[in-house]
């Protein structure tokens, strides 16, 4: 019972974790039906930002608190420097091309990303120590303990997809945004900028990135070139899971793969070796039964 | 729909095939500028490095690739090759076992390397063995731990030589993972085992190893499990570990799996000891997470305490590499002078010309190579290539840095 408890937590902290990069996937696919592969380096370097600034910038014996509001903005500036550029460079000169062409531009972006970070970013060839800039020790519920950090990305995560979600339904540019995601052309004809539409996207993407890579970066004291790619898959995997386009569906997603990867750890044929297995056999599952995802609006054919 | 799907699929496909291949090389080339008195108008002979000297492994494949540097800068400056200047070709494999082969494969090829030091994964090294094999280049190992490598698949029942130019300066896993089982049943007193790999082979074959003295010696494995290693998140396997109440963790990785899943076990309340071969000895591991009481056995004897191994370390620091030896460093320091010493002989009676026969007489010298002056004492190679050398230390984390516990050869009982 208590491992049975335990294991649904670390599940939540991991899915609320993907979460937040999952949904960048989302919406951005959403707006520009591109699958942007290169979302999870937008993730990789905020992390990086925000251990250049707690590094590099911050004196020494800063305390926590002041130093974590600090770390988030130095990862939320970063991640959304790169993914307006990605989006103002890359993908809007291939705005009109055939849907393959920013694909692979994606693919290619990612690749730059990581191995820019790589060669440039001093000892980022291997694993990095990120600063611990969040209390040590965890809160223990009866047998169930969850580090602090845990604590805060469980709520901080659906809180910002709440924000996200509100302002999406509720703003005038979140308007603009569904707009733009239901019909672009007719919504060009009604005078909403889509370029400009497309580019905030990208930018709330950015943030919530960066938020979440200082979550991830001091909930599991490292980071290294390779933590976007990695979980940039899950998030992708989650926000198809979840409904890709839909806001609510990445979040949900998200806490679903992170309790399936945990619970068919423990307790399902195979073991922790075969935990990819199950979430992609979920997958591939749900898929099969509703295409379109949990929450996700069936395709619509277009002319 | 249709499209849509098509795409996606497409763009998984490319994805694949670009990682299969590798993100773009970061390969380095450095040359030693010797450039004191000698006579050197023979021309340049190089020793290749192969080693991991980006990713996760890159604390170790730079240690490696420095130290050779180390001791090729100080072969050129005491003319230890009369009439030739000695230079280091470093590639970088990643790991790769792919890309191993590829660097190990532009070695052959060139008359004017004399042998390789490498490299470090053993994986890297089963692929790098067949390329290299008829071509007679040496190659010297300082850190392949898979007895299967000189031995064969059988090397515990009928041991087989299997590559007449394949060396190794370090001790091998059937017998650093019954030491570390020995040490942490005998010594520490765990009764109860968890055992967690990576999945690689060398994972594997040590965790299995290691099970067995193990359990020879009356403990008890009360868990087997498998991590993914490019998982930053343990905590489930770690939640499942808890359950069966070891009493301490035997990790089949190295230091960039073992350090975060040492911090982690423990934020889970599971304060036990990890303990793990020697891709665990490196302060990497520490700074990742390894805590207070996680052991770590590696192969030779501290080198701090051996004279020899402390005039590397004094003449590693005063070079001023950026990066430190790591654990294998001193390994790769040795295996290159044996390479150095070996080809001064051979060159002593004629000029260098990288043919198969003088590559054969190469391969002669350093068979027949012994020191006791190593960076880390003895070195040299018996009827295998392994090394006759088969000292292992067990160390443990105290205050935050590694400290020798206590050193010694295993034998079976």
């Amino acid at each position: 019972m208590a491992t049975l408890a335990q294991q649904i937590v670390n599940g939540l902290v991991l899915g609320a974790l993907i979460g937040l990069i999952a949904l960048g996937y989302t919406m951005v696919y959403g707006i520009v039906q591109l699958i942007n592969f290169a979302h999870g380096e937008v993730f990789m370097v905020g992390a990086f930002g925000a251990h250049f600034i707690s590094l590099y910038v911050l004196p020494e014996g800063v305390p926590w608190y002041a130093a974590l509001p600090v770390m988030f903005l130095a990862a939320v500036a970063v991640s959304v420097v790169v993914a307006m550029a990605m989006e103002r460079l890359a993908y809007r000169p291939l705005r009109g091309a055939h849907t393959l062409a920013p694909l692979i531009t994606a693919l290619g972006v990612s690749i730059l990303l990581q191995e820019v970070v790589r060669v440039f970013y001093p000892g980022a060839t291997a694993p990095l120590p990120f600063p611990r800039a969040f209390p040590d020790g965890s809160l223990a519920v009866g047998p169930v303990t969850v580090l602090w950090t845990g604590v805060l990305a469980l709520t901080v995560a659906p809180l910002l997809g709440a924000a996200v979600h509100l302002y999406v339904e509720r703003s005038r540019l979140g308007r603009a945004m569904r707009a733009t995601a239901q019909d672009a052309d007719a919504a060009r004809l009604m005078g909403i900028d889509t370029d400009r539409v497309t580019l905030a996207t990208f930018v709330i993407g950015g943030v919530l990135a960066g938020v979440g890579a200082v979550l991830y970066g001091i909930h599991y004291t490292q980071i290294d070139t390779a933590i976007g790619f990695q979980n940039g898959i899950f998030a992708f995997t989650a926000a198809v899971l979840g409904g890709i386009g839909s806001i609510r569906g990445a979040m949900l997603g998200a806490l679903c793969l992170g309790l399936v990867k945990s619970l068919a750890g423990q307790y399902a044929w195979g073991g922790a070796q075969y935990d990819y297995v199950w979430v992609f056999a979920l997958l591939i599952l749900v898929l099969m039964f509703r295409p379109q995802g949990f929450l996700g609006r069936p395709e619509r054919v277009r002319a | 729909m249709r499209t849509k799907g098509t795409a996606v699929l497409t763009g998984l496909l490319a994805l694949g095939t670009i990682l299969g291949a590798g993100a773009c090389a970061g390969n380095k080339t450095e040359t030693a500028s010797g450039g004191s008195g000698c006579d050197t108008s023979k021309g340049r002979l190089v020793i290749g490095v192969i080693a991991p000297m980006s990713g996760k492994l890159s604390a170790i494949g730079l240690g490696i690739r420095n130290s050779a540097q180390l001791a090729v800068e100080q072969a050129n400056q005491k003319c230890a090759v009369k009439g030739y200047q000695l230079t280091v070709d470093a590639q970088d494999d990643e790991a790769n076992p792919d890309k191993g082969a590829a660097a190990a494969q532009r070695f052959a090829d060139d008359p004017n390397v004399v042998g390789i030091v490498g490299s470090y994964n053993s994986g890297v090294a089963r692929a790098i063995q067949p390329k290299i094999a008829g071509s007679k280049l040496v190659q010297i190992s300082p850190g392949n731990t898979d007895p299967a490598l000189t031995r064969g698949a059988d090397f515990a029942t009928a041991p087989k030589r299997q590559y007449d130019n394949y060396f190794r300066v370090v001790g091998t896993d059937d017998l650093q993972g019954p030491f570390n089982a020995r040490y942490m049943v005998e010594k520490e007193g765990k009764k109860r085992l968890a055992i967690v790999t990576d999945g690689k082979a060398v994972g594997e074959n040590m965790a299995t190893q290691f099970a067995a003295e193990a359990k020879r010696l009356g403990a008890e494995i009360v868990i087997r499990e498998k991590v993914n290693e490019n998982d930053s998140d343990f905590a489930s396997v770690l939640t499942k570990v808890k359950a069966e109440q070891p009493e301490a963790i035997y990790v089949g990785s190295e230091y960039h799996v073992a350090g975060p899943l040492s911090k982690q076990a423990k934020d889970l309340g599971l304060n036990v000891p990890i303990s793990g071969n020697d891709g665990l000895f490196d302060p990497q591991f520490i700074a990742l997470g390894g805590k207070d009481g996680d052991i770590a056995t590696s192969v030779g004897a501290p080198i701090e305490k051996l004279d020899s191994g402390k005039a590397f370390v004094e003449a590693y620091k005063k070079k001023g590499f950026s990066d430190g030896y790591g654990g294998f460093g001193a390994f790769a320091y040795d295996s290159a002078n044996v390479l150095i010493t070996s080809i001064g002989k051979v060159t002593a009676k004629a000029d260098w010309t990288g043919a198969p026969a003088q590559r054969t007489e190469l391969i002669k010298e350093v068979q027949g190579y012994r020191t006791d002056q190593g960076a880390n004492g003895t070195v040299g190679f018996d009827q295998y290539g392994d090394s006759v050398n088969k000292l292992f230390t067990v160390y443990q984390v105290d205050s935050g840095a590694w400290k020798d516990m206590t050193s010694g050869e295993f034998e079976a009982k």
